[in-house]
């Protein structure tokens, strides 16, 4: 997508004003820290998990080629194939080729940033490919023509009132008179039309939360088993990870999860958590038959070597943005690109550059409670400074109203 | 502030040098008294140098490096030779503590300086309860209170139980906990001129959980957060839709020095 983050002081005086928008964000942010609280509160050994989260992390990153390399040996050696891509046109261009070749006409989707950051749907689109987002939350922003406003709960921006309108529009065959108010009626609205849609795809795309470099395993956590229907029923899976996602071992994965869900969403696990290990075998009942991992760099090798390698331990729980201040006020939009809160505005400016996003490292008032609940421990206001401090050398932001 | 440097107090006690803080010296200088007075009754051999500057956080936090670095020089010159260091802020105090010797990592002799300020550098609640020990301030006030922990002071020194102890110390006085107490107030320094709209709606969310309170007082260690809450009080009260909250410094209560109009009260000058 195209940043609009130097807009951001437009961007968030509009998020200030929207009524939906606000009411939507005033359920988020009560929902997702009391589950948090509750959550840390049953595990006592939960602060020395932490410890072991980000010791876990800053290894695998000070040996990242290593390990990136026993991956890819690994993974070949289960039958798949990897690939590397060192910019999102390259995955682009390579995702596309693997449709082709497999005579897709349509892709079911699991949720992936990486594919948020990547644009690929709109690449598909372009070139006759129809992606299906498959997560609720992708799909009905997918509806809506909207980028995601949270990593973990894209439609959270959304109010319930809102979807219904989107399947009355969308939803063809939708009966005028059917309720839509419940949660459980929309899920199920919702549910009958994606299920032939997973039953039709040809390809399957899915992110991966860990790649396990002992086995060659990727790994994916949901909430609406959508992922695994994803990556089972159609003949190709394809896995779009960057290249941090990497972890040394089965143990290490375990240990990730347990401070995943519960930083994420206050559950002890998610609903779901798949393990994709290459192909289908001769003797499994179903699985695809061919196993992609796409390996994707996009700057995170720039971010190694410098003082932002901190960020390469994020996980992607969304606590950042579950607990500050500043999200909770204006959500996730207005920080005009893919990833917003604390760690987008630590991220955003690796990925695509200061200069399209000055003001996210100065939209934060340092108040450091996304660093007191990070479940890697990274040092966010720290990482939010040394930006201030490049925006500042190079004057990037030189009218003193701002905007 | 008066220069304050030939101290009567008992000549055994530590030497302490009061840092008074921009915001303390320009708005409110009634909380540098309090803390004079907290601190001498403690038996310091209390100390205001007047050579002294800003903290320089606020150059530090908009990625000032030179600014900041000069600063923090001048701070070590002045106040390297004390026994203790205090001030009336948490904000202050962590940027101390905490940011010189980051300021200062690639610098080994000025490193070492900051080390050495840092670790006898302390926010004034707590350097009377975990320094001084005091427990009992002999203060009283007839006063429905609540309590905001400045993020500062919160999250960078660990400030959350010294001022309440001080406080359960003052006779007559009641504090209950708020929903906010440890959530932004919207000020964060440069934050709130940058991004005005997202601060006013943050310190909104603060003013709805006073009024959710029966608290009558406010009370906190950081002037900042203050005269940033007690600031859109007064313009909700001006709209007739405010907490009906007065807003004080811990440190005026503590010394029972509370003869001052409340921030934001009284005539306009």
């Amino acid at each position: 997508m195209k940043p609009t983050s130097l807009a951001f002081p437009k961007n968030a005086r509009a998020a200030l004003g929207d009524k939906n928008l606000q009411t939507a964000l005033d359920r988020m942010r009560s929902g997702f820290v009391a589950r948090r609280a509750d959550a840390v509160a049953r595990l006592p050994e939960f602060q020395d998990l932490r410890d072991r989260a980000r010791d876990i992390k800053s290894h695998t990153l000070a040996n990242l080629d290593a390990y990136l390399e026993r991956y890819e040996g690994e993974v070949k050696k289960s039958g798949g194939q990897v690939h590397w891509a060192k910019d999102g046109g390259e995955l682009c261009r390579i995702v596309l080729d693997i449709c082709q070749q497999a005579g897709a006409k349509t892709v079911t989707k699991g949720k992936s940033m990486i594919g948020e950051e990547i644009a690929v749907n709109d690449y598909l689109e372009e070139h006759g490919i129809e992606p299906i987002e498959t997560d609720l939350g992708e799909y009905i922003i997918q509806l809506r023509g909207e980028a995601p406003s949270h990593i973990i709960a894209p439609a959270s921006h959304v109010t319930k009132d809102q979807v219904a309108a989107s399947f009355r529009e969308t939803h063809g065959e939708l009966d005028e008179s059917r309720s839509l108010e419940a949660p459980a009626e929309l899920l199920a609205e919702a549910r009958s039309v994606m299920r032939q849609k997973f039953i039709n795809a040809d390809v399957g795309i899915t992110g991966a939360n860990f790649l396990i470099a002992e086995t060659g395993t990727s790994v994916i956590v949901t909430n609406e088993g959508n992922g695994d229907l994803t990556q089972s029923l159609p003949k190709v899976h394809v896995v779009l990870a960057s290249i941090e996602k990497v972890v040394p071992t089965l143990e290490d994965a375990t240990t990730l999860l347990r401070v995943l869900a519960r930083s994420a969403t206050g559950q002890d696990m998610s609903s779901y958590t798949t393990f994709s290990t290459g192909p289908r075998r001769p003797d499994d009942p179903d699985g695809p038959g061919d196993y992609h991992v796409i390996l994707l760099d996009n700057g995170r090798t720039d971010m190694l070597a410098g003082e932002f390698r901190e960020m390469l331990r994020c996980i992607r729980c969304g606590a950042c943005l579950n607990h500050c201040p500043v999200y909770g006020a204006i959500g996730g939009h207005a920080y005009g690109w893919v990833y917003p809160g604390p760690m987008g505005a630590v991220l955003t400016p690796s990925l695509i550059g200061l200069d399209e996003a000055a003001h996210l490292p100065q939209a934060s008032t340092l108040c450091g409670k996304c660093e007191e609940i990070c479940p890697v421990r990274i040092p966010l206001p720290q990482l939010l400074r040394n930006w201030r401090n490049q925006v500042f050398d190079r004057r990037l932001i030189k009218k003193p109203g701002w905007d | 502030m008066p220069q304050n440097d030939q101290s009567p107090s008992s000549p055994s006690g530590p030497r302490v040098a009061l840092f008074v803080t921009c915001l303390v010296d320009l708005f409110r200088p009634s909380v540098g008294f309090a803390a004079v007075k907290l601190l001498e009754d403690a038996g310091c051999r209390l100390e205001v140098p007047a050579a002294q500057i800003c903290c320089g956080q606020p150059a530090y936090n908009s990625g000032d490096q030179a600014n900041a670095k000069d600063i923090a020089r001048r701070n070590i010159e002045i106040f390297g030779d004390y026994d203790y260091v205090v001030a009336p802020s948490g904000s202050c105090a962590g940027m101390i503590r905490v940011h010189y010797p980051t300021l200062f990592a690639d610098d080994p002799h000025l490193k070492s300086r900051a080390d050495a300020l840092s670790t006898r550098t302390y926010e004034l609640t707590s350097f009377l309860v975990d320094v001084l020990n005091v427990e009992n301030l002999g203060a009283k006030l007839e006063a429905k209170t609540t309590y905001h922990d400045s993020c500062a002071g919160l999250r960078e020194l660990k400030i959350k139980s010294q001022p309440r102890r001080l406080l359960a110390s003052v006779g007559g006085l009641e504090l209950q906990e708020y929903e906010g107490a440890e959530s932004c107030c919207g000020f964060g320094g440069t934050f709130c001129v940058k991004y005005s709209d997202i601060s006013d709606s943050m310190v909104q969310s603060r003013a709805d959980e006073l009024t959710a309170t029966d608290a009558e007082l406010l009370l906190g260690g950081d002037l900042g957060c203050l005269l940033n809450i007690q600031g859109k009080i007064s313009r909700l009260n001006d709209q007739g839709a405010g907490p009906n909250v007065k807003v004080r410094h811990v440190a005026e209560v503590l010394a029972g020095m509370t003869g001052e109009p409340a921030i934001g009260e009284g005539e306009e000058v």
